[in-house]
């Protein structure tokens, strides 16, 4: 338990994606199986907890103590795991510390009066780390910003492995892994990923950089087809088993049954999970209210019809079809979509073209309907197999262009890393006028990337310059019509929030330009992005 | 009936003491002023007389320049110097070299200004002695339950698992310049760390004046001029700011971290940007607090500063009276 719970710490205050790898990647080969597997169940989100409920604690603790010393504590620490964890008066006796492994294997026969005996003595075993991360797996509050394809990343580190190899099967493999870190050690054979309805690692496009690539390629050898705004999905029905899983592999079936139903012949479709009405996209808010629901009712499915626009077929019957050429997939997987006979699945149209500019005046100009809404086009080589990963060469993405507006540095905040001693985080605003008629700024985003070094450099230095008030890590920065710095900022797309002042959200900004020659009075107003509002934007990259 | 207020009193200027005519630690400049150690916010410059151990008067001549005070008295640990009636003794409090708890005796009552103070381990200063005494006049900086240092073996270990585990990266510690990074380097020493360590400028007449006093802090260099991969794999101490300043970017993507009874809290490190919290203090935590006023079972508790009303709320279950006497000017943030 100590060296997971001394992951934890270090991982929950690491920000950088390579420093967590080398984190975790460390722990894996250092700790013994089992422990090692639950931890990195734990971690992917496959070993979940609601053994302690917060009031349990809480009382638990109080018992113990003061109550006024211990409001005090938990006022000033703001959290109710680390708190606890931190002030647990410990009863002294012969407390071992347990190893994961042993909360894991006694939560599973324990029944709940006894839940509460064995974490209170678990509490006084171990050190405040140790407390902390335990209460934090048993309340299920274990965010140390850590993705479940970072987890795997690591796992496949240690062979080391492609990832995809681990990804491919993951969901044939149960905690604690012991299998697959035998295999990854080279002490054993690959496990089988024959799991009927296992996940199948995506193939993902690079993004196309116009200049040098077009030139390259012949028309020809490619196929396009629209790349649709919802989330990438992978649809399947396989020996019996149903399941809808997201482009990483998190299994998203329960949300979605009216999906996953249509399914109706054995096969694995990847495609764009939408919202279809009457077979015609709605907006991606109206896909984030399913998104965001753990249980679905009937009401919900009928005023949010989800569906699957298919774009590949992975496997058909029996076969896996991975192997085929892009050509006859889909071909097969027309056929397959068409015997569905459902609305909740359709096909990604291709679009034929003879020559990159006519495809260029495509993407530039959708024809009305559906495509108006797309993020661009993704283009594929009639011959390319389905890889996993990101293989460099048979598919591209080719994004509308962003969108682009002038705004004005009004605060910047430390980063994170190697980035703390900067003032790396810029939050802009855009002309409005107050109830009184005023010219004021409004903050509309925030943006952190977009900019070089030595471009940082520059900010960071007129941030220091022109501070004029500071609150903790933030600084309030000089902004008026002929004084302050303002940012060209590019964004994906826009879309109404009420929990932003503005009434706007920017999906994706980031620092285009930084205008140094620009005076901050001419940039853009509040008006201009709100004509921009109902224009498609991208995401799920 | 001699009452202790008669004794010592607060005042805007510090702790006052009348029938001898001092001040301990004041803030602002007085004529007579009694200096329980070095910290800038407990040792001003600008007082007439100074009575303090020979190691803090050096350590004030360090910052401010022989002339901080127009006449300097050295008190040895243990030894009893009349101020008029009053009869002041300086005792080890285990804080930073030459810190001392001021013991003051009139007319048969005992009362023990403390400072700041620790009572666990440090190799850089003499260690806490408990006076039996009637008022104990404690600090509370970390007069909270949730402040308990773990001990600092073990963190000054998981500071070595760090460098050992990213070798291409440098390790920037934030240490108070007083104690506390000297301290450390000891502590690395005793961990067996035996490379050069690389300080900032700002250290470097504290660090020379430990090593005076027989602290042998082992191979320093200044963390200056090199190009930036010299301090891959390399522990670098520095004033806590500086770890936060443009200063910090002359190495190659620092783990930053800091050392300080703050870091027990994760938002406090999340806050500055640290990396690796080590908490390691000079302070007494809570349960050396408490257990002080156990031992000692003063007939009454006075608190200085800090978090003074949970300290006050501790001895109020016990049964010891308690009285906060919230005194301003004593910092209570880098100084961890
Ligand atoms: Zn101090
Ligand atoms: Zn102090």
């Amino acid at each position: 338990m100590r060296a997971f719970a001394d992951l934890l710490d270090r991982l929950s205050l690491t920000g950088s994606r390579n420093a967590k790898l080398t984190l975790l990647r460390d722990y894996l080969r250092q700790t013994p199986d089992p422990d090692r597997g639950w931890a990195l169940a734990a971690l992917t989100g496959d070993l979940s907890f609601d053994a302690a409920k917060p009031a349990f604690i809480r009382k638990a603790v109080e018992a113990r103590m003061d109550a006024q010393l211990f409001r005090w504590s938990y006022d000033y620490v703001g959290d109710l795991a680390e708190t606890v964890a931190l002030v647990w008066p410990a009863r002294p006796g012969a407390n071992r510390e347990p190893e994961l492994s042993e909360v894991v294997d006694a939560l599973r026969g324990a029944t709940r009066a006894d839940v509460q005996k064995l974490i209170e003595g678990w509490l006084d075993a171990l050190a405040p780390t140790g407390r902390w991360a335990l209460l934090k797996l048993l309340t299920g509050g274990l965010r140390v910003g850590l993705s479940a394809r970072l987890a795997k990343q690591a796992a496949a580190d240690v062979g080391p492995v492609p990832v995809a190899e681990v990804e491919e099967l993951w969901h044939a493999l149960h905690a604690p892994y012991e299998d697959l870190f035998a295999w990854l050690e080279g002490r054993s054979e690959r496990p089988s990923a024959d799991n009927p309805g296992r996940f199948r690692p995506a193939m993902l496009a690079q993004a196309i950089d116009e200049a040098v690539d077009l030139g390259k390629l012949d028309p020809a050898d490619h196929a396009a087809e629209w790349k649709w705004d919802g989330i990438r999905v992978q649809l399947v029905n396989e020996g019996g088993v149903r399941r809808l899983y997201t482009r990483t592999g998190d299994d998203i079936s329960r949300t979605f049954p009216d999906v996953v139903d249509a399914l109706r012949d054995e096969g694995v479709i990847d495609g764009e999970l939408l919202v279809l009405r009457e077979g015609k996209v709605a907006s991606f808010a109206d896909l984030q209210q399913r998104l965001n629901r753990k249980a679905v009712d009937a009401r919900l499915l009928a005023a949010f019809p989800a569906a699957v626009r298919a774009y590949d077929l992975l496997a058909e019957g029996e076969q896996d079809t991975r192997t085929l050429g892009f050509a006859e997939r889909r071909a097969r997987l027309e056929a397959f979509v068409a015997r569905q006979a459902s609305p909740r699945i359709d096909l990604s149209p291709l679009q034929p073209f003879q020559s990159w500019a006519e495809l260029a005046a495509l993407r530039a100009d959708p024809p009305a309907g559906d495509p108006q809404a797309a993020e661009g086009l993704m283009i594929k080589r009639w011959d390319s197999i389905y890889q996993a990963g990101r293989p460099k060469g048979p598919w591209f993405k080719w994004k509308r262009d962003p969108m682009l507006i002038d705004a004005v540095l009004m605060y910047a905040q430390r980063g994170h890393g190697k980035r703390s001693s900067f003032y790396s985080d810029y939050t802009f605003g855009v002309w409005t006028r107050d109830a009184g008629g005023a010219r004021i700024l409004t903050p509309v985003g925030k943006a952190y990337f977009g900019f070089t070094d030595e471009e940082l450099k520059g900010i960071d230095k007129f941030v220091r310059d022109n501070t004029v008030d500071r609150f903790g890590p933030v600084r309030s920065v000089r902004a008026e019509p002929d004084a302050g710095l303002v940012f060209e900022v590019a964004f994906e797309g826009l879309q109404r929030s009420s929990r932003h002042k503005s009434g706007i959200a920017m999906r994706f900004p980031r620092i285009s330009r930084i205008r140094w020659d620009k005076p901050p009075g001419e940039a853009d107003d509040l008006a201009s992005l709100e004509r921009m509002l109902e224009q498609p934007g991208e995401r799920d990259q | 009936m001699i009452r202790p207020q008669d004794l010592l009193c607060p005042r805007p200027e510090g702790l006052y003491c009348p029938p001898g005519d001092f001040y301990v630690d004041p803030v602002r400049p007085v004529a007579r002023a009694v200096i329980t150690h070095g910290h800038a916010d407990h040792a001003r410059a600008g007082h007439d007389t100074v009575l303090a151990t020979a190691e803090t008067l050096k350590i004030m001549a360090e910052r401010y320049g022989a002339d901080f005070a127009q006449a300097r008295q050295a008190g040895a640990y243990g030894e009893a110097v009349a101020r008029d009636a009053v009869e002041v003794t300086l005792v080890p409090a285990g804080h930073v070299l030459g810190s001392a708890q001021a013991v003051v005796r009139w007319k048969g009552l005992t009362m023990v200004v403390s400072g700041d103070y620790k009572r666990r381990r440090d190799p850089t200063c003499a260690a806490f002695e408990p006076v039996p005494c009637d008022v104990f006049i404690t600090e509370a900086t970390f007069g909270l339950p949730v402040f308990r240092h773990p001990d600092d073996g073990t963190e000054i270990a998981r500071l070595l698992r760090s460098v050992a585990q990213f070798p291409e990266r440098s390790h920037l510690v934030g240490a108070y310049a007083l104690g506390k990074a000297q301290r450390i380097i000891r502590l690395l020493r005793e961990a067996g760390w035996d490379r050069t360590i690389h300080v900032h400028g700002a250290l470097e007449r504290l660090n020379g004046l430990y090593e005076r006093h027989g602290i042998d802090l082992g191979p320093m260099a200044p963390a200056t001029s090199a190009t930036k991969q010299d301090f891959a794999g390399e522990i670098v101490i520095a004033p806590p700011s500086a770890t936060q300043d443009r200063w910090s970017r002359r190495f190659p993507d620092p783990v930053i971290a800091f050392a300080s009874g703050w870091m027990q809290v994760r938002a406090r490190a999340r806050q500055r940007g640290v990396e690796l919290p080590l908490v390691i203090s000079d302070h007494a935590d809570w349960d050396e607090l408490t257990a002080t006023v156990a031992e000692l079972q003063p007939g009454e508790l006075w608190i200085t500063h800090g978090r003074e009303e949970a300290l006050a709320r501790w001895c109020e279950l016990q049964g010891v009276p308690a009285r906060a006497l919230a005194l301003v000017g004593y910092e209570d943030d880098d100084d961890g």
